[in-house]
């Protein structure tokens, strides 16, 4: 599987990003600056990293979503390429369209970082075919804008088409307003795209991908990116 | 040419930021504040001379990048 990390001025979980897809594929990761007009020929999967690009001026995730390489990304998930998105990747791909809704700051209005455990809503995506269906993983948390937002219509949408991925749940399973680090609708951390190739997540898989980090449970998304492409 | 853009929160798009600055007026005693909606002012320096135009080019600009009409409105003036 051949993959790509796109880089922002501000972005910093773009290393992170790299490793965990290496040791998902074996093969490193090819990392393109945003100032190329076009992806490198061949891949499978683009990600686009968190971190601050262009330090959230105007919108997070508004500027970099209009950067040159954003359009040949855009391209490339519309020809039905994979594209993942976390953090701050998650409000570039809401910035560019490939996902609807708004991520709004947190409602408590403070910067949130911590664990978050995640309740896996579906198996049926490239990304979550490695988990079981209503098992519970953790998945670190660090943003100050992550709190989801779509009118009635979309969220039925979504409910509806199975799009919604992962919920914030307590270490049991249940959805409560505790568990819910920024006050997402409906619990949400991540939304899928209508063919279910493009995903936006606010937690962190690439931070807890390795026993040595405390944890392994964001590996699988990776393996099972690997999986969909074999 | 100059373009005045005001970018609010649509109606019933919670605000926690104006509620929390609704709240740090309460505390300094201004208790007549019903409601604190937060929005963005943005001016724009155009080479534009047509004022029709240029309204047309920057509400385009709204629409494109300067609000996210998912959850912002926006208004333009030209001066």
């Amino acid at each position: 599987m051949k993959s790509a990390v796109i880089v922002f001025p501000g972005s910093n979980c773009d290393r992170d990003m790299a490793v965990g897809l290496e040791r998902a594929t074996g093969r490193a990761a090819n990392m393109v600056w945003h100032k190329d007009a076009s992806l490198p020929d061949g891949l499978d999967v683009v990600a686009i990293p968190g971190g601050f690009s262009f330090g959230d001026y105007l919108r997070c995730g508004a500027i970099a979503a209009r950067s040159p390489i954003m359009r040949a990304v855009v391209d490339f998930a519309q020809k039905g390429g994979h594209v993942l998105g976390v953090c701050n990747g998650f409000q570039v791909l809401i910035e560019t369209g490939l996902l609807p809704g708004a991520l709004m700051r947190n409602a408590h209005l403070k910067f949130v970082c911590r664990d978050a455990h995640l309740k896996v809503e579906t198996t049926d995506s490239p990304f979550t075919n490695c988990y079981q269906k209503d098992e519970v993983i953790r998945v670190p948390v660090a943003h100050h804008e992550g709190n989801y937002i779509a009118d009635g219509e979309l969220l039925e949408r979504l409910i509806g088409n199975d799009r919604v991925p992962f919920r914030y749940a307590t270490p049991e399973g249940d959805y409560s307003d505790t568990a819910n680090p920024n006050g997402a609708a409906d619990h949400i951390a991540g939304v899928l795209s209508e063919n279910r190739r493009v995903l936006g997540m606010m937690p962190h898989p690439e931070r807890l991908n390795d026993p040595l980090l405390g944890g392994n449970d964001g590996a699988r998304l990776f393996e099972g990116l690997v999986g969909a492409m074999a | 040419m100059k373009a005045k853009v005001h970018v609010t929160l649509k109606t019933g798009v919670l605000d926690p930021q104006g509620e929390a600055v609704r709240h740090a007026l309460g505390q300094l005693g201004f208790d007549g504040v019903n409601g604190v909606r937060q929005g963005k002012y943005l001016e724009l320096d155009l080479v534009e001379t047509d004022p029709a135009k240029a309204e047309a080019e920057v509400k385009e600009m709204c629409d494109k990048l300067l609000s996210n009409t998912v959850i912002e409105n926006y208004t333009v003036e030209i001066a």
